[in-house]
């Protein structure tokens, strides 16, 4: 279950989504969101298909990865497309149950709302696949960097969200452990009500919370020992610069983005 | 120069548990020269982790000074060259890396120290050759062995061009091998780039590479010279809690018992090569050494597991065959022995023997059941499994609550409960008032007991421990494996039991498995196997040291016996050697 969790990994790799700007990918990332949410008819969704296929392909990211990182997703996938299913107002009955009413435009919606869903997983995804944690960060804290005149600590905030993702297979991995030893020693996560099976994880949660303190401390200790202090006369060691490979993709996109206006406009 | 002045230093904090102060540092006074290579040594809550916390500021003293290269820590000014100068690496790799890549991992000390990004590129060059990860630059360290990612960290402080390396227990998670390379890289750099090294262990045998021991305990200095000095003084480490390598033991008990005629002593490998062999041995052939006591090993099967192979994740990218057609038998009271590199397969196989995880192809049988579905819950009683770091498990209020976790899910009455828990911990040498204590309250040695208490509690029939002393000193360890002997005595429990330290492996266990790449490579007595020295160093597995002199005299003098396990044998042995 826990190994299905594929946002915040990092997938080592040479291509030119690899090799772009944080800031680009963020960018980017920020704007196909917004143009899959702008997307209402099925050349939309067509386009936005396509252009998220080409991105996983050139991005070198195993597919299969990208998409088990869905699993996790599927229950609210179903729930959703159901809700859509019976509620949405439509005029082409497919079936009638007494009041529940089926129709086409529901069922296209439903599809819609699954589509929908399932790729802003995928680009999140290819943006936390292709991207270190570390030069995410940097990215956002450059992006961010003007906030920093009205007193926000972007640094700081960079930091905590780079470390953060740095913990994730961490802790999974350490959660895996806790529940295999107290399941030798007689724990049962999967018979009763769901209050029980709530309560059964407690031996879970407390280990979980006591080991990510010690980890927080040490790891502070650790970063002080190593001179951090916070934004106070540091360098980077990969400055961000924008190069022809980012030229390429924001070329591309921007191609991509202005069909897809054209589209909204005219069909 | 002094690398490093220590003063007069006390350091009090406040109790928790009491609110009263408390002493950790009790006047210690030493200094280390630069360029030399010192051990601390010291039981687990001597104060030593302390003591090393006050060398680059974390900590500043309640009362005295300490001194680096010229700066004092309490001057707020000069802290942070003080700790660019003076590098810190800590027992948990995995805490310590800040980054998703080696390379920048490496980067963050030089980043926060202000250096050119040209600059930065060139020193993590450098450093990561010297601890020879170079080709690891851009590895997720989170899939790197411990041996390796403590390499990282190594290079992450000598990319800020240290003077001075001090290594807190840092050695004290690895397997046999990553601590052989950490020690190896230590020995270069403090020769080959004159950088000071501070080594805090309770590892005699890594203590005996330094040029000079200190020996701390309760929070004072109790000892201070050349490993040879510190080691000859047997009464004082043995109050302290340590004790000394086996060579050096072998030489204090022949000297005792008149075998041998008081020289150097010898603390090292080598040296007790040189000491031993300028002998005259007289004896020739053979006797036969004492077999351990297996009386209690029932010719009963508890454990029948036969060609089991696991893959982990089958058809994804990462798929991995962890087990490869392991066939294993374990009799009845039997204490197995399983050793073998991190990443052999030892967890994955000791997870079967509790239906965690069940097999690809190939059978298991535990107790005459199948690990599976609805036998699972019966069979968790019986079988008991306790992982590396157990007390990282606990979670209840009280202790007593935490050892009665598993006994509740069995559905006993309170008063078989009670008994069994007060039994769990006498067997364990918990004092019974810790038992209303929160077991968040206890030291280190003390939560690793009520974890074990609370498995041993339910009365297995099979005992399964994997690393049970890791990180323990070594007091500590001897007491485990002192009341795991009793527990096979009085209840017939077969163990099994997973370790790295090979010492222990020879002086407890009549039977050893050996692991190497998911497959069974090697299983017999524990004798037997370990007379294979030549193919365990080929798959990079050492055996004791004892066993590995021996070996060596052998090669010598055939007359002397190699498969030697024991100081105790070996004592034996060349009284047998000598005499005749």
């Amino acid at each position: 279950m826990l190994k299905n969790i594929t946002l915040g990994q990092y997938i080592p790799g040479n291509s030119i989504i690899h090799r772009a700007d944080p800031r680009t990918k963020i960018i980017w990332t920020v704007f196909l969101m917004i143009t899959l949410f702008a997307a209402s008819n099925i050349y939309g969704y067509v386009m936005m298909i396509a252009v998220v296929g080409i991105i996983l392909l050139v991005s070198d990211v195993p597919i299969s990865y990208t998409l088990r990182g869905l699993k996790p997703l599927f229950v609210i996938l179903i729930i959703t497309a159901a809700i859509n299913i019976f509620t949405y107002p439509g005029d082409t009955e497919l079936i009638t149950f007494g009041i529940l009413r089926i129709t086409l435009e529901g069922v296209m919606q439903a599809i819609f709302i699954a589509i929908r869903l399932s790729l802003m997983v995928i680009i999140g995804s290819i943006l936390t696949l292709t991207t270190t944690p570390i030069s995410l960060t940097d990215g956002l804290e450059t992006l961010m960097a003007p906030l920093k005149k009205i007193k926000v600590p972007v640094h700081e905030m960079a930091m905590m969200m780079s470390i953060a993702l740095r913990f994730i297979p961490t802790l999974l991995e350490e959660t895996d452990r806790i529940i295999k030893a107290q399941s030798s020693r007689g724990a049962d996560f999967d018979t009763g009500n769901f209050l029980e099976k709530a309560k059964s994880f407690i031996p879970v949660l407390i280990p979980l919370f006591v080991s990510a303190f010690k980890r927080a401390e040490e790891l502070a200790t650790a970063m002080e020992s190593r001179c951090y202090r916070g934004d106070i006369n540091r360098t980077r060691l990969k400055e961000l610069t924008y190069t022809k490979d980012d030229r390429k993709i924001s070329i591309f996109l921007s191609i991509f983005l202005v069909v897809f206006i054209l589209s909204k406009v005219y069909m | 120069m002094n690398a490093i002045v220590v003063k007069d230093v006390k350091y009090e904090y406040i109790n928790r548990e009491s609110q009263k102060p408390s002493r950790a540092l009790n006047d210690i006074s030493f200094f280390v020269e630069e360029g030399e290579f010192v051990a601390i040594v010291g039981r687990n809550g001597s104060g030593k982790s302390t003591l090393a916390r006050h060398l680059n500021g974390l900590l500043l003293p309640t009362e005295g000074t300490v001194c680096i290269f010229d700066k004092y820590t309490n001057a707020d000014d000069l802290i942070w060259e003080i700790r660019s100068q003076l590098g810190m690496v800590f027992q948990n790799p995995d805490n310590q890396i800040v980054a998703t890549t080696v390379e920048e991992d490496v980067a963050f000390g030089p980043e926060n120290l202000g250096i050119e990004p040209k600059d930065i590129r060139r020193r993590i060059d450098e450093s990561l050759k010297k601890v020879n990860m170079d080709r690891y630059l851009n590895h997720s360290p989170y899939m790197l062995s411990g041996g390796q990612k403590q390499r990282v960290a190594i290079a992450g402080v000598l990319a800020m061009e240290p003077k001075c390396l001090v290594l807190d227990e840092a050695t004290s998670m690895l397997d046999p091998m990553g601590r052989n390379d950490v020690m190896k890289i230590l020995k270069k750099l403090n020769i080959n780039d004159n950088i000071t090294i501070v080594l805090i262990t309770h590892h005699m045998d890594e203590a005996a590479q330094a040029q000079r021991v200190v020996l701390i305990d309760e929070g004072k200095l109790v000892l201070e010279g050349s490993p040879r000095t510190v080691f000859a003084q047997t009464e004082i480490l043995r109050n302290a809690g340590m004790d000394i390598p086996q060579v050096s033991s072998l030489y204090v008990r022949a000297v005792e018992e008149g075998i041998i005629l008081k020289s150097k002593m010898p603390v090292v490998l080598d040296e007790a090569e040189k000491v031993f062999s300028g002998y005259n041995f007289l004896a020739k052939g053979h006797t036969t050494p004492p077999e351990l006591d297996t009386s209690t090993v029932e010719k009963k099967k508890v454990i029948e597991i036969n060609n089991l192979s696991y893959i982990y994740m089958p058809d994804a990218p990462l798929e991995k065959q962890a087990l490869i057609d392991v066939s294993l038998d374990v009799y009845r009271g039997e204490i197995l022995g399983i050793i073998g590199h991190t990443g052999s397969g030892k967890s994955t196989l000791i997870q079967h023997l509790n239906g965690l995880l069940t097999p690809t192809s190939g059978s298991v049988n535990i107790l005459g059941v199948v690990p599976k579905g609805k036998a699972l819950k019966e069979l968790r009683k019986k079988v008991g499994l306790i992982f590396q770091n157990p007390e990282d498990q606990l979670f209840e209020e009280t202790v007593e609550k935490d050892i009665a976790f598993g006994l509740r899910k069995m559905g006993l009455s309170d008063s078989e409960i009670t008994e069994r828990v007060t039994d769990a911990a006498l067997t364990t040498g918990l004092p019974l008032d810790v038992l209303d204590k929160s077991p968040f309250e206890l030291s280190g040695g003390q939560k690793r007991r009520v974890a074990i208490a609370g498995v041993i509690a339910m009365a297995p029939e099979i005992l399964v421990l994997d690393e049970p002393t890791a990180g323990l000193d070594p007091a500590g360890s001897a007491e485990i494996y002192q009341f795991l002997l009793k527990l096979r005595k009085e209840r017939n429990t077969t163990i099994i039991i997973v370790s790295h330290t090979m010492e222990d492996i020879a002086n407890f266990c009549d039977k050893v498995a050996v692991m190497d790449h998911g497959k069974l490579v090697l299983v017999g007595k524990t004798r037997e196997v370990f007379n294979n020295k030549d193919f365990l160093s080929q798959i990079g597995l050492d055996v004791p040291q004892i066993t590995e002199l021996f070996y060596r005299l052998n090669k010598k003098n055939p007359s002397i016996r190699k498969d030697i396990l024991t100081v105790e044998e070996a004592v034996n042995e060349l009284r047998r050697i000598m005499i005749n």
